[in-house]
C-alpha cells in the first residue's frame, strides 16, 4: 500500500500558470467540461505556444486526454458533453457556429494512443487525408505520401512496399505510419496521446527524435503517462489533477523548482 | 472419495460432455446426409433386371428395388419388384414373397424402355416396325435397330420442341402483344381508324405464318412412323411409337462402364431437362432456375436494405430506448413462422402493390392479373423481408466490433461522418455483410411455405428469362426446388415411382445451397485477408 494520498484543492492555490511569453498557437480559457454531471476539467487556461512541444502529465483519468480532445472537438462525438469556456487556435475561436469542424481537424492532426492505421496500403493510409482534401493527382498524390513518410522517418523502411497492408508493419512503425498519415495534411497543430504508450523503449526513442524534428514546423501537444519522456522532449509541460491544471511552465523549471506541492509529490513519485 | 473429486475437477467429465454433443450433431448431419445421397445417387443407377418364376406358374419381370421381412411370418422376406408397365398392368410395382419364388433369372435380352407418357416399359422386343411394316424381327435384330433409330427419333422429338416452344411460342407471344395493343386503343376509345387497321393487318400476317408453321409441325410429327413391338411377361404385345421414348437399355447386357456412362447421362438429363408425367419423370432444370433466380433477386433486395437498416441503427440512430426496442423488434421478426410472412406476401404485395401496378401500367390486361398474382418477384420480396433480420443483425454486430480508434483517425483528418462511413467502416464491415448475406441465402433457399403463396406452382410453363422482351419476366410464376420435393413427395399420384426423385431433388436443393454458400464465402475469405487484422 501506498501512502495516504494527501491533495489540497483550495481555491486559493488554485492553477495560476505562469504566462508564455512566446507566440500563442492555442489559447484556452476557463474552460471547464462536463461528461453528463461528471465535471471532468475544471476552469483550465493556459496557451500553447507555436513550434514547441507541450506536454501534460497526471495521473489516470485526471482530464489530459480530455483537455487534448477538446482543441480538435473529439468530444463532440461524446454523448452528453457540455463544454464551457473558449479555446482559439491561431486567433479563432473553435467553437463559433460558423467554425467547421472538419476545417478544424484538417488544422490540428492527432495521433492517437494505440496506433489506429487504416486497414488499407501503407500508401493509401497516408493518401487518406489528401484525398479527402480533394487532391486527386497521382504524382500530386505520390509527392504527398514521400514528403509525409519522410517527415515521419518512415520512407526508407517503407518505400519498396507501399502498396503492402498497413497491418503488416510493426507497432513502432505502424505509429509512425499514423504520424505521417497526420501530417499528409498538413495541420498547423498536432495532438498526441500517449503515442508512445504500446511502444518499446527503441520505438521510442525514434518516435520522440522524430518529434523534436517536427517541433519545427509544427506546434505539439503531447499527453504521456512518461515524466522522463515529458522532461525529454518537451519545452513546457503542465501537471493536471482531477480537472485542475496544477501548474504549467518551462519544462525544466517544473521538475526541477515546482511551485505547487501537489506537483512535487507527483514528479517524486509520491503518488500516481 | 478424493479420486472422484478429483475426476470431477480435472474437468475431464465436461470435455467429454462438450465433445459428446459435437459427436452427435455431427452423426445426425452425416446420417442425414448419407440418406439424401444414398436415396438420391442411386435413383439413376441401371439396376439388374429379375425375372421371376412363380410357383403358379407366372412369371414377373422388374428391378428389385427393396426386400423386407414380410410382417407377420418371421424369417421369410419379400421383395418389391418395379414391374412399370403402368398402361398394361396398372401397377408400378409388384410385391412377390421369396417364398413363392421357383427361380430366379437375369435374362440378357429384356429391354427397359423409357417413354414420354405412361413411365417405363419392361419387356422383350419382337420386332421394329416401320409404317406398320416390320423391318427387324427377335430381340437381337430388333435391339440393334432400335439403338440405331433411336438418336434420329430423339431429334426429331427435339426439333418439334424447338418448333412449338420457339417459333409457335414467338407467335403466339405477339398474338398476345397485338391483342394487349387493340386492347388498349380501345380503352383509349380508337375502336376504328388507320391505327386499328395497321395493328389488325399484322393480325392477318401472323395467321398465316401461325398456319405454316403448325403444317410444319404436323409433318415432323407423322414423318417418323417407325415404333417397336414389345411383349411383356402375360404375352400381351404393345406398339410403342419411336417418336414418343425417351430412352432404352438392356441392363442385364450391361458392362460396369456401360452403366456408369448410362448413369451420367441419366444425372445430366435430371438436371438438365424439363419436368414429364407431373414431375415425377424427367430433369428440374426449371425448379434449379427458379431457386436460384430467387435466391439473387432476394439478395439483392434484401443486402442493401439491411445494411441501410444496421447503419442508421448502429451509426445514426440515438441509442436508447426506442433503439433498442426496434431492435428487439427485429430481432424478433427472425422468428415469426415464414408462413405468416406468405401471408403479409399475398396480402401486401400481390393484392395491394401487385393490384396496384396492374391498375396504372398494364390496364389491358386485365382482367388477368400480371403483378397482381403470385410471381417470382413477389416471392423473393416476401423472402427478403423474411431474412432481412438476420442481414441487420450481422451487420450491426461487424459495426459494433469496428474499433472506435478506426473511426476517430478518419474524422481526425478532416472527414465527415459521411466520408468515414463510406471508405472506413463500409470496407471494414464487408465480411459481416457477406456473413449475413450468406446466412440469409441459406435460410431463402430452403424455405417453401411462403412460397407456395407467392408465386411457386408445380410446373410452369415458361422459366423467367427467356428471348422475348424485357427478357426478364418478374411477374412469372416459377418453379423451385423445395416445393418440388412437396409436391413430387406428398402431391403425386405415384409416390412409389416418384420417392427417388425426391432425394435426388433434395440432393440437389442441398448442393445448389452449398454452392451458393461457398461462392460467399470465397468472397468473404477474400475480404477478410485484405482487411486482415482489422480489429485494433
Amino acid at each position: 500500500m501506498a501512502g495516504p494520498i494527501q491533495l489540497r484543492v483550495s481555491a486559493n492555490q488554485s492553477a495560476a500558470p505562469e504566462p508564455v511569453l512566446e507566440a500563442p498557437m492555442v489559447e484556452i480559457e476557463r474552460l471547464c467540461l462536463w461528461y453528463g454531471t461528471k465535471q471532468a476539467l475544471k476552469d483550465v487556461t493556459m496557451s500553447v505556444p507555436k513550434h514547441r512541444i507541450t506536454a501534460y502529465i497526471g495521473p489516470s483519468g485526471c482530464g489530459k486526454t480530455t483537455l487534448l480532445r477538446c482543441l480538435n472537438r473529439m468530444n463532440d462525438l461524446v454523448d452528453g458533453v457540455r463544454i464551457t469556456g473558449t479555446i482559439r487556435i491561431g486567433g479563432s475561436d473553435i467553437h463559433e457556429p460558423s467554425q467547421d469542424v472538419t476545417e478544424l481537424r484538417k488544422r490540428v492532426g492527432m495521433v492517437f494512443q494505440k496506433s489506429n492505421p487504416f486497414p488499407k496500403s501503407i500508401f493509401e493510409n497516408v493518401a487518406y487525408g489528401p484525398r479527402i482534401l480533394g487532391v486527386g493527382g497521382r504524382a500530386d498524390l505520390d509527392g504527398v505520401v514521400e514528403r509525409s513518410l519522410r517527415g515521419a522517418a518512415l520512407w526508407d523502411e517503407v518505400q519498396d512496399r507501399l502498396h503492402d497492408s498497413a497491418l503488416s508493419l510493426s507497432g513502432g512503425q505502424q505509429q509512425r505510419l499514423c504520424i505521417a498519415r497526420a501530417i499528409a495534411v498538413e495541420p498547423d497543430v498536432l495532438l498526441m496521446d500517449e503515442p508512445c504508450s504500446a511502444l518499446d523503449p527503441i520505438a521510442t526513442a525514434r518516435i520522440e527524435e522524430l518529434m523534436l524534428e517536427l517541433k519545427n514546423s509544427y506546434t505539439i501537444v503531447i499527453v504521456t503517462h512518461n515524466m522522463q519522456q515529458a522532461a525529454r522532449v518537451s519545452d513546457y509541460t503542465g501537471f493536471m489533477l482531477l480537472g485542475e491544471l496544477v501548474e504549467f511552465g518551462i519544462t525544466r523549471e517544473l521538475f526541477t523548482n515546482p511551485r505547487d506541492k501537489r506537483t512535487e509529490d507527483y514528479i517524486t513519485g509520491r503518488f500516481g | 472419495m478424493n479420486r472422484t473429486r478429483g475426476f470431477w475437477r480435472s474437468g475431464d467429465p465436461f470435455i467429454w460432455l462438450t465433445g459428446g454433443a459435437v459427436a452427435l450433431a455431427l452423426l445426425m448431419v452425416t446420417g442425414l446426409i448419407a440418406l439424401i445421397l444414398v436415396g438420391g445417387l442411386g435413383h439413376f443407377w441401371p439396376g439388374a433386371v429379375l425375372r421371376a418364376h412363380l410357383a403358379d406358374g407366372r412369371t414377373m419381370t422388374g428391378q428389385v428395388v427393396q426386400r423386407e421381412a414380410v410382417p407377420g411370418k418371421p424369417g421369410e422376406h419379400r421383395i418389391k419388384l418395379k414391374v412399370a408397365n403402368r398402361d398394361v398392368s396398372g401397377a408400378d410395382f409388384q410385391w412377390v414373397d421369396e417364398a413363392r419364388l421357383v427361380q430366379r433369372e437375369y435374362p440378357p435380352e429384356v429391354v427397359v424402355i423409357e417413354r414420354t407418357e405412361w413411365g417405363p416399359f419392361i419387356g422383350t422386343i419382337k420386332e421394329v416396325r416401320e409404317g406398320g411394316r416390320a423391318i427387324a424381327t427377335g430381340p437381337e435384330a430388333g435391339w440393334l435397330e432400335l439403338t440405331r433409330r433411336l438418336p434420329a427419333a430423339r431429334q426429331a422429338r427435339a426439333d418439334l420442341k424447338r418448333l412449338e416452344k420457339g417459333e409457335i411460342g414467338r407467335i403466339n407471344h405477339e398474338q398476345e402483344q397485338v391483342r394487349l395493343q387493340l386492347r388498349r386503343l380501345e380503352l383509349r376509345g380508337v375502336v376504328s381508324g388507320p391505327e386499328v387497321e395497321a395493328v389488325r393487318a399484322r393480325l392477318g400476317g401472323l395467321q398465316a405464318r401461325y398456319q405454316e408453321l403448325a403444317a410444319r409441325a404436323a409433318e415432323l410429327r407423322n414423318r417418323h412412323t417407325a415404333s417397336v413391338l414389345v411383349t411383356t411377361d402375360d404375352g400381351t404385345e404393345k406398339d410403342l411409337a419411336l417418336a414418343l421414348l425417351v430412352d432404352a437399355y438392356r441392363p442385364n447386357a450391361m458392362g460396369l462402364a456401360a452403366k456408369s456412362r448410362h448413369y451420367a447421362g441419366k444425372v445430366w438429363d435430371f438436371v438438365s431437362d424439363d419436368p414429364r408425367e407431373a414431375n415425377t419423370e424427367g430433369g428440374v432444370l426449371p425448379a434449379i432456375f427458379g431457386t436460384v433466380m430467387m435466391v439473387f433477386i432476394m439478395s439483392i433486395v434484401v443486402t442493401p436494405l439491411g445494411v441501410l437498416a444496421a447503419f442508421y441503427l448502429r451509426e445514426y440512430a440515438r441509442q436508447g430506448s426506442f433503439v433498442s426496442a426496434v431492435r428487439i423488434a427485429v430481432n424478433n421478426l427472425a422468428g415469426v413462422p415464414s408462413i405468416v410472412f406468405g401471408v403479409f406476401g399475398v396480402g401486401f404485395f400481390i393484392y395491394f402493390v401487385g393490384h396496384s401496378i396492374d391498375r396504372w401500367f398494364f390496364p389491358e390486361a386485365l382482367p388477368t392479373p400480371t403483378f397482381g398474382t403470385g410471381g417470382i418477384l413477389w416471392a423473393s420480396l416476401t423472402l427478403a423481408l423474411l431474412t432481412v433480420p438476420v442481414v441487420i443483425v450481422a451487420t450491426e454486430e461487424g459495426l459494433a466490433a469496428i474499433p472506435r480508434g478506426l473511426r476517430e483517425a478518419s474524422l481526425s483528418l478532416g472527414a465527415t461522418k459521411l466520408e468515414t462511413t463510406l471508405r472506413v467502416v463500409l470496407p471494414a464491415v464487408m465480411p459481416s455483410i457477406l456473413t449475413g448475406l450468406i446466412l440469409a441465402m441459406a435460410r431463402a433457399a430452403g424455405e417453401v411455405a411462403p412460397l407456395m403463396l407467392t408465386g411457386v406452382v408445380k410446373l410452369a410453363p415458361s422459366l423467367p428469362i427467356d428471348g422475348f422482351w424485357p427478357f426478364v419476366h418478374l411477374d412469372r410464376k416459377f418453379m423451385h426446388l423445395g416445393f418440388h420435393i412437396y409436391d413430387v413427395g406428398f402431391q403425386s399420384p405415384n409416390v412409389d415411382a416418384a420417392r427417388p426423385g425426391v432425394f435426388a431433388t433434395a440432393l440437389l436443393l442441398l448442393l445448389i445451397v452449398v454452392v451458393l454458400n461457398l461462392f460467399a464465402i470465397g468472397l468473404r475469405n477474400r475480404l477478410r485477408r485484405k482487411y486482415a487484422g482489422a480489429a485494433i
